[in-house]
C-alpha cells in the first residue's frame, strides 16, 4: 500500500480517537462553585476578550484572580482571545463577561472540543507525522508504527481532549523545534521552542537540554568562528521572539513584573494533591511539609533537581548529537517532574513526548514508561469520569504498540543496557527476568485500577488509592529515570549510533 | 512486523483494534433502535411467551422472528447484573448509564462471532502465489474491508443495532458453501431467517442453489442438468434441518395458536412504500420523478394545484399515500417487480451452476434486487448487498470496480443516520479511512490489470464528494434550512440511487456474460 494512504489513515484514526474521547465528561463538569479547567479556559476567553490587555493579569473588580486567575504566558492569553473571538460570532452568551460564568450547554462543549482539535490538526499532528518520517529511521511500515504509537499514546488524549487543556499546542510546538533542531535547522528551532516556552512555562523542563544542545553544538563549531556565529544568530532569534510575545507587557515594567509572579507561584507548597514525584511519596512516610520551612522546601527541590538534571544536560553539552539530545530531553523532564517544586501530575506529559520521540530505539522502556504515566493520572480520570476512555485507551495502546513494535521481542537491541549491568547473568534469563517484571507490573497497575473503582476506601485512609497509584508510579517514573541515565552514559558504537540517528 | 509468513497474528491484531476501537463509542448518540431493544429486553425477561407478541404498551413492539426474542432473553439474564431497572417494562425510554454501557457492550461481544465468520471468509480467499507483504494479500484486505466496514460500524455501534452477529450467520453460511459443507451452510441459514427475517431477501438464492447444487449429484459434462442424479436423501436432510429449525422457533407460538399475530408482526404492511428517508432506490427515483413531473404541471398548467394530495412524502412521516402523477405503487407491485429482477438470475445457476461463487452473485443480486424494489426498504439493508461483495472484490478485478462505487455510495447513504454535529467527525472520519483503505488496497491487489475505475464513474464519484459537503456542511449554515429541511436527505437519496442502481445493472451483466461464457464452452 502506498505510504500516503497508511499515513491518512493514521492520522484519521488518531482524529477519530480523539473526538470519541471528547465525547466523554470533562474537568469540572457540573460542579460548582469552581468547576474545572474547562471552566477555566472559557474563564480566560472572557477576560482577555473583554477587559483591556492591561488587566489581564492584575486583580481588578472585573477580574478576580482568584476564580481561576490567568497563570499561563501571554501566548496562551492570546490563543483564549482568539478563541474568544470565534465564540462571539457564534453565541455571545458563552464570553459575556461575568454572566457567563459556569456557563455549560453541549453547543458550548461542542465549541470547545472544537478548538483542540483544530490546534491539535494545525500543530501537534503534523509535527509528529513530519518526524516520523524524517527522524525514523526504518521501513515504512516501521515509520508509520513508530506515527500511530505516538498520535495514539492515552495519557495526551485523555488530558486534552478529556480532561480538558491544550497540551497539544505547547508539546506541538516544543516537537516542531526537536525537528527542526534534528534537521539542523537551529534558528527555527529555537523559535519554535521560544514559542512553546512562552505558551506554557512548564517547557522550562526541556529547556535544559535545547540550551546545552546548541551551546554544544555552537562549541563544536568552533566557539571563535562559525560557532560564535551560530550563536549570536539563535540567541537574536530567541529574543525576537520572546520580545514580540511579551511586546505589549514591556511597555510597563509593572506589567511584566507581574505577568512572571503570575506565571512562577511561589508562594504555594512543595506540592498539592497526590502527584507522583519524590515530595509526595516521600511525605507518605516523613512529613517533609511539616518539618521544612517554606523557603527550604524551595532550596532544596532547587538543588535536587539540578543535581538530578545537571548529568545528562553537560553530556549532551560535551556530545552535542541528536541520539544524545533526545535522551537528554527524557532525563532531563524526568528530573524535573520527580524533583521540582509545585509539579501537577499533568506535567508527566512533558517527560511522556521525548520518551515517545525514543519509540523507535527503546521500544519496551518507552512503552513500559508510557503505560505508567497514563495510569499514573489514574485519580484525575477517575475524578473526571473517564473511567471508559482511560481503560479502552490504555488496553488498546498496550496491544498495538506491544504488537507494532515487537516490543517483546527475544533479539531486542535494548537488552545490552541490562546485559551490561548485570552481566553476571546469561542474556536468556536476563531476557525472562525482564519481561516478567514487566507483566507484573502491568498486571500491578490493572489490579490497582481495578480496585480504586470497585472497592471503597477504609475511612482513615480516604486517600489510599491515590496515594498507592501515585506511589507506584513513582517507582516506575524513578526507574525509568535512572535507565534512561545510565543509558545515555553507556553509548552504543559508533556503528549503532549512526543506525539510530 | 516480527509475524512469520503463515501466521495469523495480524487478524488478531485487527480484530481486537476494532473491537477497543468499538468501546470508544459507547457514550456517542444512540438511536430509538437503542430503546427498542432495552424494551425487548424488558418484555422478554419479564413478561411470559404468551404474551411477547401481544404487548404493546411500548410503539416499539417485538417485530422480529421468535429466535431473536430468545436470544434478547439470554442477554437479559445479563442484563439482570448490570441494572435490573432496565429489565422493567414499563421503564420507557429507560437509560441510565449501566444500561448504555451494558447494551453496547452487548454488541461488541456478540460481534465475535462476526469475527469468527470474518476468519472463516479470509480462510476461503485464494492465496497469492509467493510469500507476499502481510499489507497487500487477498486475505489482509478483505479482513478489513470486513472487520472495519463502516457501515456496520456506524449502524451498530452508534445508531445501535445487532448487524454485526446476524451477518455472522450470513458470512458462516456463505463460508461454509464455498467449503463445500452444504448442510451446515443450510442450517446456520435457517437459523439467520428465523432471526431476522429481512434476509428472506436471499431466500430465494439459496433455495435455488441448494435445490440444484447440492440435491442434484451430478451434471453432464456440459453443466446442463442431469435429473437422473438427484438424490431424495439430500432433498431429506435439508428439508429436515431448514424445518426443524423453524419448528423450534414458530413451535411454541403455533402450539399457542398466535402464528397469525407474529406473522402480522414480522409483516406490517400498513407502512408506506418509503421509509421518511427514501432509500437510495428505484422507488427513490420513482418518486422523484413523480414529484418533479407535478411540479412541471402546475407550471405548465396541465395539473390544477387542488387535486395533487396533500400529504407531502417528504413530510417525514411513514404513512401510506398516493402519487400524484404516476400511478400508484402498492406492495404486491413492488413484490412482482423484485421477483421478476431475480429471476434471469435464479434461472442463471439452475441451468448452469458454476460453483459457490456464482451463488455467492446470485446472493448478490437477490440481495441487491431485493433493496432495489422491495416494500419499506431501510437504508441500511444496502449491507446485506455491500458484506458478500467484499469477498468478490479482493479476487476479481470488475467486482473490485462494482465495488468501490457500491460500498463509497452506500456508505454515504447511511450519513443522514447520524444527524448529531458532535458525532460528524467522527463519521467523517470513518467514512474517508474505509474509502482511503478501500481504493488503495483494491488498486494495490489489482494494479497489474490497470485502473479499477471507468472515467465516468470518477466523475460520480467526484459528484458524491461534492453532494456530501454540500449536504453536511454548507446547507445547515444557509438560509434555506428553515424553508426545505428535506432537501439534503432528497439529494443524498436520489443521487445515491444512481450509484447502487449502476452498480445492480453492472453485476447483473458480469453473471450473465459469465453465463454465455459457460454455455460457449
Amino acid at each position: 500500500m502506498q505510504t500516503w494512504s497508511l499515513v491518512s489513515i493514521s492520522v484519521l484514526l488518531a482524529v477519530v480517537v480523539r473526538w470519541s474521547v471528547s465525547l466523554n465528561s470533562y474537568s469540572g463538569a457540573g460542579k460548582p462553585p469552581m468547576f474545572g479547567d474547562y471552566e477555566a479556559q472559557r474563564h480566560w476567553q472572557e477576560v482577555t476578550y473583554n477587559l483591556p490587555l492591561q488587566q489581564w493579569y492584575f486583580n481588578t473588580t472585573d477580574n478576580d484572580l482568584n476564580y481561576w486567575g490567568l497563570d499561563y504566558p501571554p501566548l496562551t492569553a492570546y490563543h483564549s482571545w482568539l478563541c474568544a473571538y470565534v465564540a462571539k460570532l457564534i453565541n455571545p452568551e458563552w464570553v459575556e463577561l461575568h454572566r457567563s460564568r459556569g456557563f455549560e450547554s453541549p453547543a458550548h462543549k461542542l465549541f470547545m472540543r472544537a478548538t483542540v482539535l483544530v490546534t491539535d490538526v494545525l500543530i501537534y499532528i503534523p509535527a509528529v507525522v513530519l518526524y516520523s518520517f524524517f527522524l525514523t529511521g526504518g521501513s515504512t511500515k516501521k515509520r508509520v508504527s513508530v506515527l500511530l504509537s505516538i498520535l495514539l499514546y492515552p495519557g495526551l488524549i485523555l488530558i486534552d481532549y478529556g480532561h480538558f487543556q491544550y497540551n497539544g499546542v505547547s508539546l506541538g510546538f516544543a516537537l516542531w523545534g526537536i525537528l527542526a533542531l534534528g534537521l539542523s535547522w537551529d534558528m527555527l528551532g529555537s523559535i519554535a521552542f521560544s514559542l512553546a516556552l512562552n505558551y506554557k512555562q512548564m517547557e522550562l523542563y526541556h529547556a535544559l537540554p535545547f540550551f546545552c544542545y546548541l551551546l554544544g553544538k555552537c562549541v563544536k563549531a568552533g566557539l571563535l568562528g562559525r560557532g560564535f556565529m551560530l550563536l549570536g544568530r539563535i540567541a537574536v532569534a530567541v529574543l525576537v521572539t520572546f520580545a514580540l510575545c511579551w511586546l505589549p507587557f514591556l511597555a510597563d515594567p509593572s506589567q511584566a513584573l507581574q505577568v512572571v509572579r503570575r506565571i512562577f507561584p511561589v508562594a504555594r507548597g512543595l506540592f498539592e494533591d497526590k502527584v507522583a514525584n519524590t515530595w509526595c511519596s516521600l511525605n507518605t512516610l516523613i512529613k517533609i511539609r511539616s518539618i521544612l520551612t517554606g523557603d527550604s522546601q524551595l532550596y532544596l527541590s532547587l538543588a535536587l533537581t539540578l543535581l538530578a538534571a545537571l548529568p545528562s544536560s553537560i553530556r549532551v553539552l560535551m556530545k552535542p548529537t541528536f541520539w544524545h539530545f533526545k535522551l537528554a530531553l527524557v532525563n532531563s523532564s524526568l528530573a524535573f517532574f520527580l524533583f521540582s517544586y509545585q509539579v501537577h501530575e499533568k506535567s508527566i506529559l512533558l517527560a511522556a513526548l521525548p520518551v515517545c520521540l525514543l519509540l523507535n530505539e527503546f521500544p519496551f522502556m518507552s512503552i513500559w514508561f508510557l503505560q505508567a504515566s497514563t495510569f499514573s493520572m489514574l485519580p484525575l480520570f477517575l475524578k473526571d469520569g473517564l473511567l471508559v476512555p482511560y481503560t479502552v485507551t490504555s488496553v488498546g495502546y498496550l496491544f498495538l504498540t506491544v504488537y507494532l513494535l515487537s516490543a517483546l521481542d527475544e533479539s531486542s537491541e535494548e537488552l545490552g543496557t541490562y546485559s551490561k549491568l548485570f552481566f553476571f547473568l546469561p542474556s536468556k534469563y536476563l531476557a525472562c527476568i525482564i519481561r516478567w517484571k514487566f507483566y507484573i507490573s502491568i498486571a500491578l497497575m490493572a489490579v490497582l485500577s481495578i480496585l480504586s473503582v470497585a472497592l471503597e476506601p477504609p475511612t482513615h485512609l480516604p486517600d489510599l488509592f491515590p496515594v498507592l497509584a501515585s506511589t507506584t508510579a513513582f517507582l516506575q517514573f524513578l526507574g525509568t529515570f535512572l535507565h534512561f541515565n545510565i543509558v545515555q552514559f553507556n553509548e552504543p558504537s559508533k556503528k549503532n549510533q549512526k543506525k539510530n540517528k | 512486523m516480527a509475524a512469520s509468513v503463515d501466521s495469523w497474528s495480524w487478524f488478531t491484531a485487527l480484530a481486537v483494534g476494532v473491537s477497543l476501537l468499538k468501546c470508544l463509542f459507547i457514550n456517542a448518540y444512540h438511536s430509538t433502535d437503542f430503546e427498542v431493544h432495552r424494551n425487548w429486553l424488558a418484555i422478554t425477561h419479564s413478561l411470559p411467551v404468551s404474551r411477547w407478541y401481544h404487548e404493546n404498551s411500548s410503539e416499539w413492539t417485538l417485530d422480529y422472528p421468535p429466535l431473536f426474542a430468545w436470544f434478547e432473553l439470554g442477554l437479559s439474564q445479563a442484563a439482570q447484573h448490570f441494572d435490573p431497572n432496565m429489565l422493567q417494562v414499563e421503564n420507557l425510554n429507560y437509560a441510565s448509564p449501566s444500561t448504555v454501557l451494558f447494551q453496547r457492550l452487548s454488541v461488541v461481544f456478540t460481534d465475535l462471532l462476526f469475527i469468527y465468520a470474518v476468519k472463516e471468509c479470509c480462510r476461503c480467499v485464494q492465496v497469492q502465489k509467493g510469500s507476499v507483504e502481510v499489507l497487500n494479500r487477498p486475505s489482509f484486505v478483505l479482513a478489513v474491508l470486513l472487520l472495519w466496514n463502516f457501515g456496520l460500524l456506524l449502524v451498530d455501534h452508534i445508531h445501535f443495532q445487532y448487524n454485526g452477529f446476524l451477518f455472522g450467520f450470513l458470512l458462516l453460511s456463505m463460508a461454509k458453501h464455498l467449503q463445500s459443507r452444504h448442510l451446515q451452510g443450510a442450517l446456520l441459514f435457517a437459523i439467520l431467517l428465523n432471526l431476522k427475517h429481512i434476509y428472506l431477501y436471499v431466500a430465494p438464492a439459496y433455495g435455488v442453489f441448494l435445490l440444484r447444487s447440492y440435491c442434484f449429484t451430478k451434471d453432464h459434462p456440459d453443466g446442463s442438468i442431469r435429473w437422473s442424479s438427484f438424490s431424495p436423501l439430500r432433498l431429506l436432510a435439508l428439508g429436515s434441518i431448514v424445518s426443524s429449525v423453524f419448528a423450534l422457533s414458530f413451535g411454541p407460538f403455533v402450539a399457542m395458536g398466535q402464528l397469525s399475530q407474529v406473522l402480522s408482526r414480522l409483516f406490517p404492511f400498513k407502512r408506506g412504500l418509503c421509509h421518511a428517508y427514501w432509500a437510495p432506490n428505484v422507488w427513490a427515483l420513482y418518486n422523484s420523478a413523480d414529484k418533479l413531473l407535478a411540479v412541471l404541471g402546475v407550471r405548465l398548467k396541465l395539473v390544477k394545484e387542488a387535486e395533487l394530495p396533500r400529504a407531502s412524502m417528504t413530510g417525514g412521516l411513514v404513512q401510506e399515500f398516493q402519487h400524484a402523477v404516476l400511478p400508484s405503487v402498492s406492495p404486491a407491485v413492488t413484490l412482482i417487480c423484485t421477483l421478476l429482477s431475480i429471476l434471469p438470475a435464479l434461472l442463471s445457476i439452475w441451468r448452469r451452476p458454476r460453483g459457490s461463487r456464482a451463488f455467492l452473485r446470485c446472493l448478490l443480486i437477490c440481495a441487491l434486487a431485493s433493496f432495489m424494489f422491495g416494500w419499506h426498504v431501510h437504508e441500511k439493508a444496502i449491507l446485506i448487498a455491500i458484506l458478500p461483495l467484499s469477498i468478490l472484490a479482493v479476487e476479481s478485478r470488475e467486482d473490485a470496480g462494482i465495488f468501490l462505487v457500491l460500498t463509497t455510495t452506500g456508505h454515504y447513504s447511511l450519513f443522514p443516520l447520524i444527524f448529531t454535529p458532535a458525532e460528524l467527525p467522527i463519521k467523517v472520519c470513518l467514512m474517508l479511512m474505509f474509502t482511503v483503505f478501500s481504493f488503495s488496497a483494491l488498486g494495490k491487489l489489482h494494479r497489474a490489470q490497470g485502473s479499477l475505475l471507468r472515467p465516468l464513474e470518477i466523475v460520480y464519484l467526484l459528484g458524491l464528494v461534492a453532494v456530501a459537503i454540500g449536504c453536511e456542511f454548507i446547507f445547515p449554515l444557509s438560509p434555506w434550512q428553515q424553508k426545505l429541511p428535506f432537501l439534503p436527505l432528497l439529494v443524498t437519496s436520489v443521487y445515491c440511487a444512481l450509484g447502487v442502481s449502476y452498480s445492480f445493472l453492472r453485476l447483473y451483466v458480469t453473471l450473465l456474460r459469465s453465463d454465455s461464457k459457460a454455455k460457449q464452452l
